[in-house]
């Protein structure tokens, strides 16, 4: 599809995939419940630092690590792996495919559309946030926040991605949705969703260092929460897009190959 | 506008005897089979033609439909669809086409199938124009005036199916390749939409290609038909010539007015039935004028009429011929073999 064409189209998906993201009123209640595990470890770890520091971090510092990841999280969610596996299974990957746009582009379209829902949501947390821990926890680095705006879409970017590699492996392998298990155990552990990767042991940091995962939350966390300094901030920055470049040349390369297998069982 | 030479499509298919011990095995020892889906076809279509595809279940129609539709990759062979190689989906060409699957659908499930329509009307890059023009067009035609607003979910099947081709017509396609289009639908929808597809074709010169388990729809819609049979070619031609071919003979329906003794009928033709006050005749073609006169000078007709024998019993014919040949062809390898 020429990219004109898809800039017209994309306010359309936007709102087909709005629309789709509010027809079910309970599910939606149910959804925004199941994203609270952040503000469960707030608790958690507040009460571990009631009476002293853990490692640097004091009951202030954990409300602002918590409330940011809960607010990066809900911004840089994706579930394209399930969709596919599904898509695959069933062969409805096939009405996807007759449509002169790639369904790449639907599949984040439908993806991002969801994100107003999630503003309502995060939106209040980040007041909280700054009303409980007050702005002195918050950077206010006009330039961290220009690169936290660059790490938001990284961290997004990198989500997709690796939703979308798991998502063509189903091409492969007919299921795929045990691998997204894998990366999602992964993820809790070393993306500092759990919990901030400073308290990590030294060696767990070192393996970090070297994953994607803590690029998708703990990297835009230290950001929000003045955790790094301009120069720290450009190296991991340039480091989490050299995982989302990594990741665009992988998913290009199984959707190639996977295509080729693809059987569009079904009808 | 439509060319297939030498089209094979092989898959890869796992198999296991059914059981727990079977499941276990196969988790370190695989055994694959190759399924000849397809098995080197030709034909040719010219624009606006309306082609009837036909087959047993399995015998590779959808298989065809989906590799000219750009959703398969061929193991071999050539396929062009309007100048295009289908399976490099250029955005040119997924425009010019839309397969339409009785048993799949693009309709959005949680909204009504006006969104669908302001979707496809957005991603086809449709003149506001021109997309309301057709809409109302569509509506008219396939009265969907009460349908566009509810839910998808709520629709009836026929009410879905008429939703469908709405959708599917929208960017209004070169080429519709329908699979199954009427299936599962009461008579009444079905025969909506076999006209509404004719009138599309008609309006549009639109290229048309169905396969449909219904002989009704065939025989209203495809002058042409091609029929394969586990893969293969066994008939490219018109639908009356299929059916001079496998069945030269005529059916002769009297209508009389009493019951008569089957003895009667002697000498006027092969007897297929005879039910009270009703006798089916079975005669050659050449035959029929005389059968009829025969048969008005000497019996009391009511009412006669002159038909071809039914097209599923000229099918289920071509089938089992086809079938015997295989069936043959493959002892013949086996003893062979030996």
């Amino acid at each position: 599809m020429s990219l004109a064409r898809s800039a017209r189209a994309l306010p359309t998906l936007f709102k087909v995939g709005f629309l789709e993201a509010v027809a079910y009123r309970a599910e939606l209640l149910v959804w925004v419940l199941s994203t609270t595990m952040p503000l469960i470890m707030l608790a958690l770890w507040t009460a571990v630092a009631r009476d002293a520091p853990i490692g640097g971090f004091g009951q202030s510092d954990f409300i602002a690590y918590f409330l940011a990841t809960f607010v990066v999280r809900q911004l840089t969610g994706a579930w394209v792996a399930w969709e596919m596996n599904f898509e695959v299974r069933q062969g409805t990957l096939a009405m996807r495919l007759l449509r002169p746009v790639h369904p790449f582009l639907s599949y984040a379209a439908e993806n991002l559309a969801a994100l107003p829902m999630r503003l309502i949501v995060a939106g209040p947390v980040a007041v909280i946030a700054l009303i409980l821990v007050g702005s002195g926890k918050i950077t206010h680095d006009p330039v961290l926040w220009i690169i936290w705006c660059a790490a938001m879409l990284g961290g997004w970017l990198i989500t997709f991605m690796a939703n979308l590699v798991i998502g063509c492996l189903a091409l492969y392998i007919d299921s795929s949705e045990k691998f997204m298990g894998i990366w999602l155990a992964l993820f809790f552990v070393f993306s500092g969703y759990l919990g901030p990767i400073a308290l990590f042991p030294h060696a767990v940091k070192l393996v970090a260092a070297w994953l994607p995962f803590q690029y998708q939350i703990g990297f835009p966390v230290q950001l929000m929460t003045a955790a790094l300094a301009r120069p720290e901030a450009l190296v991991m920055l340039a480091r989490q897009w050299v995982w989302v470049a990594l990741l665009v040349g992988l998913t290009s390369l199984l959707w190639r190959g996977g295509l080729r297998r693809f059987a569009a069982y079904g009808g | 506008m439509i060319s297939v030479r030498g089209l094979r499509k092989y898959y890869q298919v796992h198999k296991r005897p059914p059981g727990l011990k079977a499941a276990l095995r196969s988790l370190v020892h695989r055994t694959y089979t190759t399924v000849k889906a397809v098995d080197g076809i030709s034909f040719e279509i010219d624009a606006g033609e309306r082609v009837g595809f036909l087959g047993p279940n399995g015998a590779g129609k959808t298989t065809t439909l989906k590799v000219l539709s750009g959703l398969l990759y061929p193991s071999e062979g050539e396929v062009q669809v309007d100048g295009h190689v289908p399976k490099r989906r250029e955005d040119a060409f997924l425009k010019k086409i839309m397969l339409v699957m009785g048993q799949k659908q693009q309709l959005l499930w949680d909204l009504p199938p006006a969104e669908t329509f302001e979707m496809n009307r957005a991603i086809y890059d449709v003149p506001r124009e021109q997309f309301r023009e057709t809409l109302h067009e569509l509506t008219e035609l396939l009265g969907l005036q009460e349908l566009v607003s509810k839910p998808t979910r709520q629709l009836s099947l026929g009410e879905r199916m008429k939703c469908e081709l709405a959708a599917a017509l929208i960017h209004r396609p070169k080429v519709l390749f329908l699979d199954e289009p009427t299936i599962g639908l009461d008579v009444s929808m079905q025969s909506v939409i076999r006209n509404f597809i004719k009138q599309y074709n008609e309006r549009y010169g639109a290229t048309l290609m169905l396969t449909s388990h219904y002989m009704d729809d065939v025989a209203a819609l495809c002058p042409r038909v091609i029929v394969i049979d586990k893969g293969q070619l066994s008939y490219d031609g018109s639908l009356d010539g299929l059916v001079r071919r496998m069945r030269p003979e005529k059916r002769v329906v009297l209508t009389l007015e009493r019951a008569i003794d089957r003895s009667a009928l002697q000498g006027l033709g092969k007897v297929v039935s005879v039910d009270h006050a009703v006798a089916v005749l079975q005669v050659p073609q050449e035959a029929v004028s005389a059968t009829v006169s025969r048969a008005l000078a000497h019996l009391p007709v009511k009412d006669l009429t002159v038909e071809n024998p039914p097209l599923e019993e000229v099918m289920s014919e071509l089938f089992s011929r086809t079938q015997a040949a295989h069936a043959t062809e493959t002892n013949g390898v086996r003893v062979g073999a030996a």
